[in-house]
């Protein structure tokens, strides 16, 4: 095998890993339509408190570097069931688990 | 000669093209007032829309505001500049008349809102990142003072919500973490005299001045209840009002903190936004005691006055964003109710109130509706409309 071609297939095998690295994202990607509805409710409504930038405001930061450390099960338990003795609300009305999970992965990627 | 010439082509062509593009220099410019502009934030594109309520029409846009998806307005003495708050520290000094950004400063990093002193020289911006108040020339906005929240004793500095202006260059403002208000003397702006009033509630998320410029009332989240200090009586310190006003009931999520600026005070009663119920709760304002909680459709925002006391116009937290109910004072009940458009974020009243406009964020626009026939008159096309603030603003304490 040339250089060129041990390197593609480096470059397969670990674009192969990042993909079997999120395999959560893949499956339980909302409907486009409704991916517009809950980026748009994470503007909007989850940055009336956490800014609009998501960089925090009477709420904490949400952007990639502020959530890096915390677990995906706490920050989807925070969003469906609020936090008592904060002014966050729970969003269970509003949203399903798969939804929360997809926000909790999009935050963390720092995506707009 | 012929090189002048060549200059002369140059500059003629360069002023055209400028003409065609911005406004018109003042100069050129016919005379005009300044009493029937105002301005409307676009909060995503960071701009505001310069609007002329004479004739419901927008006179153009102001770009390059930085963040402002959380911003408010104050207004110049002489009504020609608003002084723009956004989220990202910045306090933007706009010229209603050239359309145009006379100053921008970046002072802090994070911030959502300010004040105006008494005597219009002093603007004064309330900090969340890294917290605290700094006071800045009107004119120059160069720095006068800076009055940080910093407790020594935790290392945690406050995030300040509810400033407030007041007569004699006063300031009042609210500390959400420590649960404190403080007022600022700024007679000698340069070195202002601060008193703090400690433990007035848990978590207050946002005050007002009244417009007489007699009360401070801050709102708290932590709390049932309103924390209020009588200027005319400040060595009476600070007293609960309105307290358990949920009386032990459950209190709802809260989706979107009310805003207890422009707030409501008519025929001897104060109307304010309850949190955490629908209701909008009504004191009576020589003893401040609870007079009625009026039902309403959903978590009130903004409970605003007419400026003939008559009605109270009321907005709603998500997910009844889409909705506004107009509130009969004599009668303290709700006389209309209508569903303009999504995300109704804000309303400005007309000075004397023969009309009010609507800010639609998520439908784009701003609806003018007329306050005596709630018939809609006009609407302008808006990118994600938010705050509105008009010209009139510069002559009220409190705002």
């Amino acid at each position: 095998m040339s250089a060129g071609g041990r390197a593609l297939l480096l470059i397969s095998i670990a674009v192969a890993g990042f993909a079997q690295a999120q395999p959560l994202l893949s499956q339980s990607q909302p409907a486009a339509e409704r991916q517009q509805q809950l980026l748009h409710l994470l503007r909007n409504d989850c940055g009336a408190c956490h800014g609009m930038t998501r960089k925090g405001g009477l709420g904490l930061p949400l952007t990639a570097a502020a959530l890096r450390e915390k677990p995906d099960e706490l920050l989807v338990a925070t969003i469906l069931d609020g936090r008592a003795g904060t002014a966050m609300p729970p969003w269970r009305r509003f949203l399903t688990e798969a939804e929360a999970q997809w926000l909790v992965t999009l935050l963390k990627q720092d995506t707009p | 000669m012929k090189r002048s010439f060549v200059l002369l082509f140059v500059c003629a062509l360069m002023l055209a093209s400028c003409a065609a593009r911005a406004p018109q220099p003042i100069a050129a410019a016919p005379l005009r007032g300044t009493g029937d502009l105002g301005l409307i934030i676009e909060r995503e594109k960071g701009s505001v829309l310069i609007i002329e309520h004479s004739t419901d029409t927008a006179l153009g846009r102001v770009e390059g505001l930085g963040d402002l998806s959380h911003a408010a307005a104050v207004i110049s003495r002489d009504g020609r500049y608003a002084y723009v708050f956004g989220r990202d520290g910045g306090i933007t000094k706009v010229d209603l008349l050239t359309q145009t950004i006379a100053k921008r400063i970046v002072q802090a990093g994070n911030s959502i809102g300010g004040a105006i002193s008494a005597d219009g020289r002093i603007v004064a911006a309330q900090n969340y990142a890294p917290g605290g108040v700094k006071l800045f020339d009107a004119d120059t906005l160069e720095l006068l003072a800076d009055i940080p929240t910093l407790d020594s004793a935790t290392g945690q500095a406050s995030k300040v919500v509810g400033l407030a202006d007041f007569p004699g260059n006063r300031f009042a403002f609210s500390l959400f973490e420590a649960g404190a208000i403080w007022v600022i003397d700024a007679s000698n702006p340069r070195a202002p005299q601060v008193t703090k009033y400690p433990a007035i509630g848990k978590q207050p998320y946002d005050g007002l001045g009244s417009m007489n410029g007699r009360y401070y009332i801050a709102g708290l989240y932590g709390e049932d209840g309103l924390a209020l200090i009588d200027f005319w009586h400040p060595e009476a310190g600070v007293r609960r009002i309105l307290d358990g006003y949920g009386r032990g009931g459950e209190a709802m999520p809260v989706y979107k903190m009310p805003h207890l600026r422009g707030w409501a005070v008519s025929d001897g009663r104060a109307f304010f936004p309850a949190i955490g119920h629908n209701a909008v709760l009504v004191a009576d304002t020589r003893d401040w005691r609870e007079v009625k909680q009026i039902p309403v459709a959903g978590q009130p925002v903004f409970a605003m006055v007419s400026p003939d006391g008559r009605r109270v116009w009321v907005n709603f937290a998500f997910p009844d964003n889409n909705t506004v109910q107009v509130i009969d004072v004599p009668t303290l009940s709700v006389v209309h109710t209508m569903k303009p458009c999504k995300g109704v974020l804000h309303f400005e009243f007309a000075p004397r109130g023969e009309e009010v406009w609507l800010s639609c964020r998520d439908d784009n626009r701003v609806e003018i509706y007329d306050t005596q026939t709630f018939a809609r008159k006009a609407v302008l096309p808006a990118q994600s409309p938010s705050g509105i603030f008009f010209t009139w603003r510069s002559t009220r304490l409190g705002l």
